[in-house]
């Protein structure tokens, strides 16, 4: 990874509107050829984020640089980016081909070459026989594959998506991830993709950079990212998590040990501890497990509500004056079916817990 | 866009404004002040002569007589451009809420059929109740077909002027007043039923509250330009009963009084500024309510 | 008819909107229908002709009024059309712009005050400095209080187009003037296009300020057929209003139904 070059540098870049500060002093860099994620929920600064490396908005302070070149002050017009925009903004005057054209004549282009390009566009997106029609004549998802084309048809550097597949319905989202994924790979573009769902960004993301209150709150791949939060924030935002109230005993090096409600020590790892004094342990739910699946030091509890999801079963447990999130896979049926008002014993592997700081 | 697209985007509009609009009513103010030529047009100079002429006339020793007769007709060009436009209001509201009633299709349709004659010239407009309520028009035909003996002659009253001018200004009434009651939630006349209103108490408490914004707009929208209007009392009112905007057009045309045309052109422009800064007022009033 | 449309009906407002309709019409088909009356009495029918419109166009005055008319619209709605377009899309399209309020209020002046007054300031202004010429007087005066007619439809257009256009194209390498060209312009036609017609109409229809501007050889149609008037109905003012009605209508149609279509299509 280290060696890798990067397509994008943000360097120490904030953002004002007004009284309203959208991002404060972001730092980080996105990798050649990567598929990198700007995660969070609405107001936390990724789209300004990604109209600032479209060109859109320009910083209030810092650099941004393309592959190495300060591009702060460059207009969006000379800026080798193309953005895929959450409405797809597909001129509505114009026909699928002149869509797709339309960057490749801007850029001067001879015509023959733009005629061989779109075609091979529209043929890269399977929407060769649709050339002739205008935007308005499209579903969403044909408008979606449109927009792509005309975006990558310039052979841009890094290629931004504004939320995409926001505006389609579910089933398409799903079939359209696996294209993005694919289009990817097949152009080896960065792409650089805004979005508010963390289900997309861990499906499809080499790296997920989450944001929230215009900070970048920890980059990392996905697994890294859902397994070794680095914060509350970030534990709390990606999936589902129990939080318990605690005091920090001892720390040792990357490991913390905690005093819960659940009256046991548990040492696991840690971030954002600096020394003893109150801290959270994150447990996820589907990392609890109940009677014959409790791991580690186990408790007893009681079962105070059930829902029946299908595939997993959701209960919450009450188990030293706390309540417990606990998700079980329903792998067999009627093994051991709980109820609620059950007496049931839990535990958890340490190594599945974190403990973070305040 | 660039940065100096900004600055000289708005540079032709605010010329234009300036030298054709702005600057004029300026000098128009100066004229009001100025003296009377000896050939028509004016003279610089301060000189309220103008401003006493529509409150006095001077007597037969050069005393001051108070003289209402311009007051007389300030006086009426109000009450007559507030009938036209209460008129208007009483029939908007009921045309504008079946309007509204109506299938999409409808709608669109019968809203056309209200701004289409408002496309046809102004002068051809009055032009034709010229002709309707003329001598052998059809307004006395009508009336000859009822029944009626002694024809009283349509043209040349009140009334032939407060048609001619409801009939030219009556669809900025009803498209503000549409636009309010289009909007008007059919579950919130319901509701209203629901709890024992009446039609009466449903209209009364529910419709036209709900439908003010677009009748005090469509009330200013009407009332404005009838304060100015020339050709209703020229032709309707056979001139016999001026108005401001006739008065006005008077000393620039026969009497040739400049100064005292401008006096009334800035008494006018006062009148309708007032009522500007009123409705805003409310309007900012509004606002801080709903905030 | 269901429970909740009967509570929504008032007894009487549906008769009362059809005489609305009725009387809205009466006098438009009143003028059509005596301009084919032979009688030179406007309202003695004796049968159908059409010689009146025969006289009116044999009418020397009437077709020089008409070009005056013509002249000074068609060269209106240009000027008036390139000023509001320019100003919708400063207003529109540049953030953090200073003095917008006032300049939205300047546009629209013209629409805001009485246009008596506004005949006499341009009336006083021109004898001021001179300006004799009665078509360019004519046109100066058409093209001011044509402006706000122009820009409210333009500016409409734009207010309702996303900017994600302007960017997209901005994105895809386009400069400044080719996002206009190639984008923004083809948008919001219909709104210039609703624009311009409308500010033509407004010129040709104009009578306060053309009368006040009255002097030789810039006489226009509607003070032209004012003076007629004076001088008495004729079936021939009748055949020449109906052709002015006629007119009137086929442009408003136009523009209605093209904003219709552009409407439908944005949606």
């Amino acid at each position: 990874m280290q060696k890798r070059l990067s397509a994008i540098e943000i360097i120490g870049v904030s953002k004002q509107f007004g009284d309203f500060t959208a991002l404060h002093q972001v730092d980080f860099r996105i990798l050649q050829n990567e598929f990198f994620t700007l995660l969070g929920p609405s107001g936390c600064g990724k789209t300004t984020l990604l109209r600032m490396i479209a060109g859109f908005e320009s910083p209030s302070r810092g650099t941004i640089l393309l592959n190495g070149k300060d591009i702060s002050d460059s207009p969006a017009h000379k800026r080798r980016v193309n953005t895929v925009f959450q409405n797809y903004a597909l001129f509505p005057h114009m026909t699928l081909s002149q869509n797709i054209a339309f960057g490749l004549e801007n850029l001067g282009w001879e015509r023959g070459k733009i005629r061989a390009r779109v075609g091979e566009m529209l043929e890269m997106v399977h929407m060769s026989q649709f050339a002739a029609r205008k935007p308005d004549q499209l579903s969403g998802g044909q408008r979606q594959r449109i927009a792509l084309a005309r975006a990558l048809a310039p052979g841009p550097e890094v290629l931004l998506l504004d939320e995409p597949l926001s505006a389609l319905d579910l089933k398409l989202r799903q079939s359209m991830r696996d294209e993005l994924r694919r289009l990817q790979r097949e152009t080896g573009i960065t792409f650089v993709f805004v979005t508010h769902d963390q289900e997309e960004a861990l499906d499809m993301s080499d790296r997920i950079a989450v944001m929230g209150n215009g900070h970048v709150q920890q980059i990392g791949a996905p697994d890294e990212i859902y397994e070794a939060p680095q914060n509350r924030f970030v534990a709390d935002f990606i999936g589902e998590t129990n939080f318990l109230d605690g005091e920090v005993v001892s720390v040792e090096g990357g490991h913390a040990t905690i005093r819960t409600a659940l009256g046991i020590d548990i040492t696991a790892a840690q971030s954002g501890v600096q020394g003893p004094g109150p801290a959270v342990l994150s447990i996820r739910p589907e990392k609890i497990g109940l009677d014959a699946r409790a791991e580690g030091e186990t408790r007893s509890g009681r079962i105070v509500s059930r829902n029946y999801m299908g595939g997993f079963t959701h209960y919450t447990v009450e188990a030293g004056g706390v309540s417990l999130r606990v998700s079980q896979r329903n792998a067999q049926s009627r093994q051991g079916r709980l109820d609620v008002g059950d007496e049931v014993r839990l535990g958890f592997a340490a190594e599945n817990a974190r403990v973070l700081g305040q | 866009m660039s940065k100096g697209f900004r600055i000289w985007g708005l540079v032709p509009a605010w010329a234009l404004m300036l030298l054709t609009l702005i600057l004029p009513i300026f000098i128009v103010a100066g004229v009001s002040v100025g003296e009377r030529g000896a050939y028509g047009g004016f003279e610089w100079s301060f000189d309220l002569t103008a401003y006493r002429q529509i409150l006095f006339t001077l007597g037969w020793t050069d005393e001051l007589e108070f003289d209402p007769k311009y007051l007389i007709i300030i006086a009426r060009t109000l009450g007559y451009a507030a009938g036209a436009t209460a008129i208007s209001l009483l029939l908007a509201l009921p045309v504008a809420y079946w309007i509204s009633l109506q299938s999409a299709r409808d709608k669109a349709l019968l809203i056309y059929l209200v701004t289409l004659p408002f496309w046809v010239s102004m002068i051809v407009r009055v032009y034709a109740w010229l002709i309707i309520l003329g001598n052998d028009g059809m307004a006395e035909t009508v009336y000859r077909f009822f029944g009626g003996s002694d024809v009283p002659g349509f043209l040349f009253t009140p009334g032939a002027m407060l048609v001619g001018m409801v009939y030219s200004y009556i669809p900025l009434m009803i498209l503000p007043v549409y636009a309010a009651v289009e909007k008007l939630d059919p579950a919130l006349i319901e509701a209203s039923h629901d709890l024992y209103g009446s039609r009466w108490t449903a209209l009364r408490r529910v419709i036209i509250p709900l439908a003010s914004p677009g009748l005090v707009g469509g009330s200013i929208l009407v009332f404005v330009p009838c304060l100015g209007t020339v050709l209703e009392p020229m032709l309707l009112g056979g001139g016999r009963q001026l108005m401001m905007g006739t008065l006005i057009q008077n000393q620039f045309g026969g009497a040739r009084d400049w100064p005292f045309g401008a006096a009334i052109a800035m008494v006018l422009l006062v009148l309708v500024v007032l009522v500007l800064i009123l409705n805003a007022r409310r309007a900012t009033r509004q606002l801080e309510v709903q905030a | 008819m269901s429970a909740s449309r009967s509570v929504r009906h008032y007894p009487g407002f549906r008769l009362l909107s059809l005489v609305f309709f009725l009387w809205l019409y009466l006098p438009i088909g009143v003028v059509i229908f005596y301009s084919f009356n032979d009688n030179r009495l406007v309202s003695v029918w004796t049968g159908f002709s059409t010689k009146w419109y025969a006289t009116a166009l044999s009418n020397q005055s009437l077709m020089d009024a008409l070009e005056v008319s013509l002249v000074v619209a068609v060269l209106s709605m240009i000027f008036a059309t390139t000023i509001a377009l320019l100003a919708a899309l400063v207003l529109t399209r540049a953030p953090g712009l200073k003095f917008r309020r006032v300049s939205e209020t300047v546009v629209n002046l013209p629409l805001l005050l009485p246009e008596i007054v506004l005949a006499v300031a341009v009336l006083i202004l021109f004898s001021q400095i001179g300006l004799n010429n009665g078509m360019v007087r004519l046109v100066l005066a058409h093209t001011a209080f044509c402006t706000p007619f122009a820009f409210m439809p333009i500016r409409a257009r734009l207010q309702g187009m996303p900017l994600d256009f302007e960017e997209a194209a901005r994105d895809l390498y386009a400069a400044p003037f080719t996002v206009f060209r190639r984008v923004t312009l083809p948008m919001i036609m219909p709104g210039v296009f609703a624009g311009a017609m409308t500010a033509f109409v407004i010129s040709m229809d104009d009578f306060i300020t053309s009368n006040m501007l009255n002097s030789g050889g810039a006489t226009t149609l509607p003070v032209y057929i004012f003076s007629l008037i004076r001088q008495g109905t004729t079936p021939e003012l009748n055949a020449v209003s109906t052709l002015l009605i006629a007119a009137s209508l086929i442009l408003a149609t136009l523009v209605l139904v093209l904003n219709a279509r552009a409407m439908r299509r944005s949606a």
